[in-house]
């Protein structure tokens, strides 16, 4: 056992509001240069949608992540290094500036150097690359709320398989919002990926750094991402990524996109995990048992010997103390409603999500209400608009049955939690139908909905 | 070759020979001890040298604090304070409010579209410097000589927007602004001059600074809460107030909330999280929205009612609450509510017409029964009545307008019962049951058609009377035993109104849905004792009818007791307008500390008149009206002259001469001057300038906007405000009316003017569409480079602007330019004005006695002969004011006498604050010479935000006990202990630069925070059985005003959307021809802009499509063959626009949706109609005024400024879409 720490965050989708200033005061904080118009550390994605950059999650087409060899060893999906050092000139598998968007601005001196004319003066978009007019048609955000569904949505690659379930007609509409940032991956395939050893793992909290002095710009790192979340600085010809906000977080503040996320939904926590296990955890053969291997590889802070190895592993009291605290262990661990982000990827990601509840879809059937009671107000989990199909084909690699524990928890919690809002006693047998007990119920309630800032961090 | 091949291990291996750091037991992983010092970059990155809080301005209303970072003087960016006071232990907290708007503000610190000098269009400046050197150096003459040469005149006019701005210096372009101003008063007098700023809480100091300087020279400020068509006139319809709405943080509180219209993660993004964490705590959530907005996500349920039709759908939960909890079973918790709170028990008589039908008339007051209880007391005619069913007799409760004024009311101006138990209904102890017409608009041609429907009367005397209660009964078609007329069989009866099956005809949401959604509203409130909610906004308050659309969604809340509640009630966020220190920044903004009355102006009459927008009604106002008949024969134009010279609302300018003429004629004649003005008028020798709008000598002459884009985003017929208002280019094609739809009072002239308004001046930081059309534009501080003041109504606490840097180039901040001015004005007016008496006439205002002045709301029109015009009475109030125009900047930067010799008034409530003024001596010091001599310095801008807090009861804890004591004499119920606990808190300028500060609970406004509650309105009625200000006393579903019954609204009532093919002939909804197809054109706000600003911002285009854009269905797209992202073109005869589509099936078919001022400055084409550039989302839209919002002198319909009043509504519209068929050209 190797006893390792590592900084991780947990997003609420189901308050994920979809307002990107996560977006802007990252890009604010660390992209607003030259090299890096078009890089946006932590994006936010309408779902379905492309994604930024387009269809990143298509693996088939950009080859990231690890995959299990037929000798049942993980190997690079981009094939091994030697594959690398082949095609170090000429990645195949590289977005272009097309995948992510062609940043632009305005020429909006003219709103007051125009001399006097016949009509009133306009600003036009000149492409931030060439300098040239340009006409716009990709950007950041471009698919934000369903723009274009028809067009576009549909192209979504995690509706695969699931295409029968969801139809782009007004009456069935759903959408929700994934902010993402890089995973931080306890087995990070970008680090695999590069020629030069200059991406590395911070030994104290994990944290996924690329080393600005060390990238040669090969870019291997971009493609071997499969969250496509290692960027190339195309001034400086280095590759920049998220850092987790080291300089802040190192003083014991949030990072950037945690403290400004209006939404309140991010927490961020330290978990301890055995890194000696993190390679067999990745190389479970079924895809669906990817979820709950993570899981075993994270260790109970709260277990006496397990802090006892994590100080003989020279891992300081107060962060033990902290990954006791840790809401992210709460969330992943305990209360088991947060998952990873595409687990199937194999990089054993540690940015984890809540799934979203929605409305019902059809309101006016019988069963639009929980057949179990009568009098619950809210609905039951097969009637949401979101298709859990394509919950989990995010989180689960496509197991619909954690994605409808957690759903179903989310559920019962508002159910238990009205009864205490009316004044009444809590009814414990709630929180037993989903697994819980009445005293973790509401300690989630109060994690989730209260949330204050000294306990999302 | 896998992971684990050799091959790849023997290069593995090879790095621990290479590699410094620890490598792995398995070779994989790298590990770099710290690995700080290869990334000093990111670390060097993060440094700053300092965090400076502030926050964003007027345009946003959201009043979220900020740190701004600064490194080497250069602003870099900015992230939400965090360090809000808690709002509970067991509540989620305010932080961290913010939005990706405000996060990208610090871009237009040094952005290219900044505004760094002073510009002036060039042939304007040319003009002015020859003209200057013509006249001596004289710049009033100098101006005079350009505005008064017509050629001249239109030829600078021709060129606003077209380019052409020169750069200038300070000195120059404040001799031009000052000029113009002088000129304007000497030649017109001051109410031919107006400044817009709006929503004063967002930096009340800035919007001072002009409005003190215009209404010390006697200019009307313009209002904006109306003219945004924010204002609900619901709420002064029904609650007797303005607006007044809980913080987002007792939505936490709600066990039902309903989001009506309402796009909270868009538009409330720094709230949304009280939404998304209160479903945690049990509370359901629904959705009423057209399309699948942002906010849906969140719902339990999504209600898709078709827009504009929401007043049918709470309608008919209406119908099911009052059925299922008013007649099948009686609610102990409803129906105290209601016999002490509404005025269901309130009594009205029928009225029955020459045809014989009964309808509803009147509500009984004491003063009509003779001999009846109070009966001969004071104020009778004001004291309305209830049946008291211990005695079943007649009962004049405690609480009515009648008690709020005069003698025998001190203390007894309260909703005490005193013994009394109101019958709710007469139905029980009937005398008889009669049918009366009630009207109903849903019909297909547009038109009223009638309903007989019964109710239970009682004879008092010679009347037949029956309550509010029988009547709404009737009104929702929810039928008793034993009542005669027709009635509804049941819920799944489609043919009347208001049965859910009825409904869904106009909605499309399922009847059983709504059915449901009903029962739950009303037995969530019984479980909760009345926490359910219903968030509103402009999906549902900017129609046409929104004040009918309220007062239906007002029944469920209130009739259900959620009113006056923590976590109930209503909760309008559209426009907050909540300036919490209201007192200190009224005085001070108004200058009342030297001139009372202001000049208030409603801003969409006055736009209506001075754009020449009326000319294009090609209608009458019974049209507009679905032909009820009341205004037969009369144009709206007919209709506001009207209430101008009753003094129903303020009309500016207002005489068709000088105001500073008519006192020295009125001498002249011997006269005094109310009486004077009265003769002048009723002899016919003095007219209404708005009686003769398009006679050059009643045009509005010099505009100035700051903190405002008028024409890139308020501006509602946009066009016509270009043609008629600035002479320059205008794409409107609509025809004026033709003589049998013109009004018949005001005079028609053959031609409208052109290019009215001889300057327009904006100060700004950035382009934008009223910058690119103005003939002077000042360069503007922003948001981080100075001092002010913000709060809203969405969170309890004041906190503050400071500057991160000082103004740049050669920006100033809005106070410091304007003193500049101020100054320059009153150097030129020492040769041109000198000190004059300025005749000032007044609307009857709200929360005064004026507001008693029309008895049973029965209009009298003296022009008609119906009564004589008596000032203050049947016309407006006629007042004096000396203006010395050589002291204008003295006083703008002094506080004024009159607070100390007159005292302080605010809705009502007096306060003498003699001892505040000392307090303002010597923290300000006090001015040493001039006209302020002895008085507190309001010089700096930290000054004026510190007198501003320390004249409000909200931020200054004796003001408030003060005021509550005051109250507590007319009321005789116990209020000054709700101050108590923080009267000797004063909250200071300094306070709000440390952290955002809580404010007491103050008279100023209706709700508690004592102890640290959440704020929600009305619940110092409700607990202090205070009553509300109107004339019941009462929450009021019944207005028994002429116009109200006349046209129908006497009782909540369903009015769809304006037809707008009836009325102007626009191609109906869903129709296709060579234009594309019509649709319903809505403007709802943008998710990457709150109104223009940020819609310019680079890193919200990028994060959006780039350019002005329009969302519409896939269905409607596939019609006229556009796809995503094509560039459209739209048009009717207001104007056009040109932008691109964005093609989404989570739009509603037949609905297009244009973002709310995107500006016309970001990528726009010429449009290929008129190879002109294309226009805002305001160039398809004008003014259109509803009635009886221009209805005033009548207890709670009583004129005030952003009040009530005609609203600048734009949802009724509808546009021809289709693809653009040439290439693009700019």
């Amino acid at each position: 056992m190797k006893i390792m720490a590592q900084m991780a965050m947990v997003m609420n989708l189901d308050k994920c509001i979809g307002c990107h200033t996560c977006s802007v005061t990252c890009k604010q904080a660390w992209t607003n240069r030259a090299g890096t118009e078009y890089v946006w550390f932590n994006n936010v994605e309408t779902r379905p949608g492309l994604g930024y950059p387009r269809t990143y999650e298509d693996q088939e087409e950009w080859k990231g992540g690890w995959t299990l060899g037929k000798n049942g060893k993980l190997q690079l999906k981009a094939g091994g290094r030697l594959k690398k050092l082949a095609n170090i000139f000429s990645n195949p598998k590289m977005p272009s500036i097309d995948d992510y968007y062609e940043p632009w601005t305005y020429d909006y001196e003219t709103l007051l150097t125009s001399p006097a004319t016949k009509n009133f003066p306009v600003a036009r978009p000149k492409s931030l690359l060439t300098g040239k007019d340009m006409n716009v048609r990709w950007s950041a955000n471009w698919d934000d709320d369903l723009g274009g569904s028809k067009e576009i949505a549909v192209k979504d690659p995690m509706l695969k398989g699931i295409e029968d379930k969801v139809k782009f007609e007004f009456e069935q509409t759903f959408m929700f919002y994934l902010p993402r940032i890089c995973e931080h991956c306890l087995n990070p395939s970008c680090a695999a990926s590069c020629p030069s050893g200059a991406i590395y793992k911070r030994e104290e909290d994990g944290i996924v750094l690329v080393d600005q002095d060390r990238c040669r710009g090969w870019r291997m790192c971009v493609s071997g991402c499969p969250y496509k979340k290692v960027y190339f600085n195309h001034k400086t010809g280095k590759a920049e990524k998220c850092t987790f906000c080291y300089p802040r977080v190192e003083v014991g503040i949030p990072t950037v996109c945690a403290e400004t996320c209006v939404g309140r939904l991010r927490y961020i926590g330290l978990m301890l995990y055995d890194a000696d296990r993190v390679l067999e955890a990745a190389s479970v053969e079924n895809d669906h048992d990817l979820y709950e291997a993570q899981r075993s590889v994270f260790l109970d802070p709260n277990d006496p010997e397990i802090a006892r190895a994590a100080e003989e592993a020279g891992i300081p009291g107060d962060w033990v103390e902290a990954a006791k605290k840790s809401p992210v262990r709460r969330l992943i661990q305990d209360y088991k409603v947060a998952l990873p982000l595409h687990p199937e990827y194999r990089t054993m990601p540690m940015v984890w999500y809540i799934p979203p509840l929605s409305p019902v879809v059809d309101v006016i059937k019988e069963t639009g209400h929980d057949g179990e009671d009568k009098n619950n107000l809210f609905a039951a989990i097969d009637t949401l608009r979101i298709p859990v199909e394509y919950l989990a084909n995010l989180f689960t690699a496509g197991d619909v049955g954690p994605i409808n524990d957690v759903l179903r928890k989310l559920a019962a919690m508002r159910s238990f939690m009205r009864d205490i809002n009316l004044g009444g006693d809590p009814d414990e047998s709630i929180a037993e139908a989903v697994g819980m007990d009445a005293e973790s119920m509401y300690e989630m309630f109060r994690l989730l909905a209260i949330a204050k800032y000294n306990e999302r961090y | 070759m896998s992971i684990d091949d050799p091959m790849t291990n023997a290069l593995l291996r090879t790095r621990r020979h290479f590699e410094p750091q620890k490598v792995s037991p398995d070779l994989r992983t790298l590990y770099k001890e710290g690995g700080r010092s290869g990334d000093a970059f990111y670390r060097d990155r993060w440094a700053h040298d300092k965090v400076v809080r502030s926050t964003h301005g007027v345009n946003c209303t959201g009043s979220c604090s900020w740190k701004v970072y600064v490194k080497d003087g250069i602003i870099t960016w900015e992230a939400q304070q965090t360090d809000y006071p808690s709002a509970g232990a067991d509540k989620p907290e305010y932080e961290p409010r913010g939005c990706p708007r405000g996060a990208a503000f610090s871009w237009y610190t040094y952005s290219p579209t900044r505004v760094r000098y002073p510009y002036v269009r060039g042939v304007l400046l040319e003009m002015f410097r020859a003209a200057k050197a013509e006249h001596g150096g004289d710049p009033v003459l100098a101006w005079a000589s350009i505005v008064e040469d017509p050629e001249k005149a239109r030829r600078y006019k021709r060129a606003r927007g077209k380019g052409g701005l020169v750069r200038a210096t300070w000195e120059d372009v404040v001799e031009i602004v000052a000029a113009a101003h002088v000129h304007t008063v000497k030649q017109y007098g001051p109410d031919r001059i107006a400044g817009f700023s709006p929503i004063p809480a967002m930096s009340p100091v800035s919007y001072t600074s002009g409005a003190r300087f215009l209404e010390l020279v006697g200019a009307p400020m313009l209002s904006f809460y109306d003219w945004y068509a924010d204002l609900p006139n619901a709420s002064p319809q029904m609650f007797g107030d303005q607006t007044d709405v809980p913080e987002s943080g007792d939505w936490w509180d709600a066990g039902y909330l309903i989001m009506w219209g309402s796009n909270v993660p868009l538009t409330r993004t720094p709230d949304a999280h009280w939404m998304t964490e209160a479903r945690y705590r049990g509370q359901k959530v629904i959705a009423v929205a057209p399309d699948y907005a942002e906010n849906v996500k969140f719902a339990d349920e999504w209600v898709t009612a078709a827009p504009g039709t929401d007043g049918a759908l709470a309608m008919a939960m209406g119908h099911v609450v009052l059925k299922e909890f008013f007649v099948e079973q009686q609610v102990p918790f409803f129906e105290g509510y209601n016999k002490r709170f509404t005025d269901l028990p309130n009594l009205v008589a029928l009225t029955q017409g020459p045809d014989g039908v009964l309808r509803p008339g009147k509500y009984l007051v004491a003063g009509d029964v003779e001999g009846g209880p109070k009966s001969d007391s004071e104020n009778a005619m004001w004291k309305t009545a209830v049946f008291d069913s211990n005695t079943g007799e007649l009962a004049i409760p405690n609480g009515s307008i009648g008690d709020r004024y005069g003698e025998e009311g001190m203390g007894r101006w309260n909703l005490e019962l005193e013994g009394i138990d109101p019958l709710l209904s007469v139905y029980e102890t009937r005398d008889d049951a009669v049918e009366v017409e009630l009207p109903r608009f849903d019909a297909g041609d547009g038109k009223v058609a009638y309903e007989s429907r019964g109710v239970p009367v009682r004879r008092v005397g010679e009347r037949l009377v029956t309550t509010v209660l029988d009547l709404m009964l009737a009104q929702y078609g929810v039928g008793r035993e034993g009542l005669p007329g027709s009635w509804p069989t049941g819920y799944d009866d489609p043919s009347a109104p208001a049965t859910p099956a009825w409904q869904q005809e106009h909605t499309g949401v399922p009847a059983q849905q709504v059915e449901r959604l009903a029962r739950e509203w009303a037995q969530n409130a019984i479980d909760t004792g009345g926490r359910g909610m219903i968030l509103m906004g402009a999906g549902v308050n900017h129609w046409f009818h929104s004040d009918q659309i309220y007062r239906a969604m007002l029944v469920l809340t209130t009739i259900t007791g959620c009113q006056g509640r923590n976590g109930g009630g209503w909760a309008h966020y559209v426009g907050q307008e909540k300036i919490r220190p209201i007192m200190g920044f009224q005085h001070m903004a108004f200058a009342l500390d030297w001139h009372r009355p202001p000049r208030h102006m409603n801003q969409t009459s006055y736009w209506y008149v001075h754009t020449s927008q009326y000319r294009y009604d090609t209608h009458n106002a019974d049209d507009l009206d679905a032909g009820t008949g009341i205004f037969a024969g009369k144009g709206v134009m007919d209709l506001l002259a009207q209430s101008a010279r009753l003094g129903w609302s303020p009309s500016y300018p207002t005489f068709d001469r000088s105001s500073l003429d008519i006192a020295d004629q009125a001498e002249a004649a011997g006269m005094e001057v109310p009486a004077y003005v009265a003769s002048e008028l009723k002899s016919g020798a003095m007219k209404f300038a708005v009686e003769d709008p398009e006679n050059p000598v009643n045009y509005p002459r010099v505009l100035s906007l700051w903190r405002s884009n008028l024409l890139g985003s308020s501006a509602k017929g946009n066009e016509y405000f270009l043609r008629h208002l600035l002479g320059t280019d205008s794409a409107a094609t609509a025809l004026e009316a033709s003589p049998e739809h013109r009004p018949t009072s005001v005079e028609w002239a053959d031609e409208a003017g052109e290019g009215k308004l001889d300057l327009l001046m904006t100060i700004d930081f950035r382009m934008t569409s009223s910058t690119i059309l103005s003939d002077v534009v000042l360069p503007a501080a922003t948001w981080y480079e100075k001092h002010d003041l913000s709060t809203t109504d969405m969170h309890p606490f004041i906190h503050s602007f400071n500057p991160a840097i000082n103004p740049p180039w050669q920006t100033k901040s809005d106070w410091e330019a304007w003193k500049a001015v101020a100054k320059k004005f009153s150097e030129l007016a020492v040769e041109h004005l000198g000190t004059r008496k300025d005749v000032i006439a007044k609307p009857l205002w709200h929360d005064t006695p004026e507001a008693m002045a029309t008895v049973h709301g029965e209009v009298k029109d003296w022009k008609l002969g119906e009564c004589e015009p008596i000032p203050g009475k049947t016309m407006p109030v006629i007042a004096v004011a000396e203006r010395d125009y050589t002291a204008v900047y003295d006083k703008m930067t002094t506080i004024g006498p009159l607070l100390e010799k007159v005292g302080m008034l605010t809705k009502g409530v007096a306060y003498q604050v003699g001892r505040e003024v000392d307090i303002l001596r010597q923290r300000n010091g006090v001015a040493m010479s001039g006209a302020g001599k002895g008085q507190p310095k309001v010089e700096t801008d930290v000054q004026m935000a510190d007198a501003m807090l320390h004249l409000a009861g909200v931020s200054n804890g004796h003001l408030a006990t003060q005021g509550f004591k005051f109250l507590e004499k007319r009321t005789g119920t116990q209020l000054a202990d709700l101050s108590a606990e923080h009267e000797g808190k004063q909250i200071t300028f300094a306070d709000t630069q440390v952290s955002p500060v809580p404010v007491i609970t103050s008279p100023e406004w209706s709700g508690s925070e004592s102890g640290g509650r959440r704020y929600s309105p009305f619940t110092i009625n409700i607990e202090r059985k205070k009553p509300f200000h109107t004339l019941t006393g009462r929450q009021q579903f019944y207005v028994d005003h002429d116009w109200f019954i006349g046209m129908g609204e006497a009782l909540p009532v369903y009015r769809p959307p304006l037809n707008m093919t009836q009325l102007f002939g626009e191609a109906p909804i869903g129709e296709q021809n060579e234009l594309g197809v019509s649709v319903r054109y809505l403007t709802p706000h943008n998710k990457w802009s709150i109104h223009s600003e940020y819609q310019d911002n680079l890193f919200m285009l990028s994060l959006s499509r780039g350019g002005q854009s329009v969302w519409m269905s896939d269905r409607d797209a596939d019609k006229v063959g556009i796809k995503d992202n094509d560039w459209i073109e739209m048009v009717n005869r207001n104007g056009v626009v040109a932008a691109r589509a964005i093609v989404s099936h989570r739009m509603p078919e037949g609905t297009v949706y244009m973002h709310h001022a995107q500006d016309r400055l970001i990528d726009v084409p010429l449009t290929e109609r008129d190879r002109k550039r294309g226009g805002i989302h305001n160039s398809l839209t004008r003014i259109l005024l509803k009635p009886n919002h221009m209805v005033g002198g009548y207890a709670q319909l009583a004129y005030f400024f952003n009040y009530i009043g005609p609203i600048g509504n734009n949802r009724d519209e509808v546009t021809m879409i289709r693809k653009r068929t040439t290439p693009v050209e700019y």
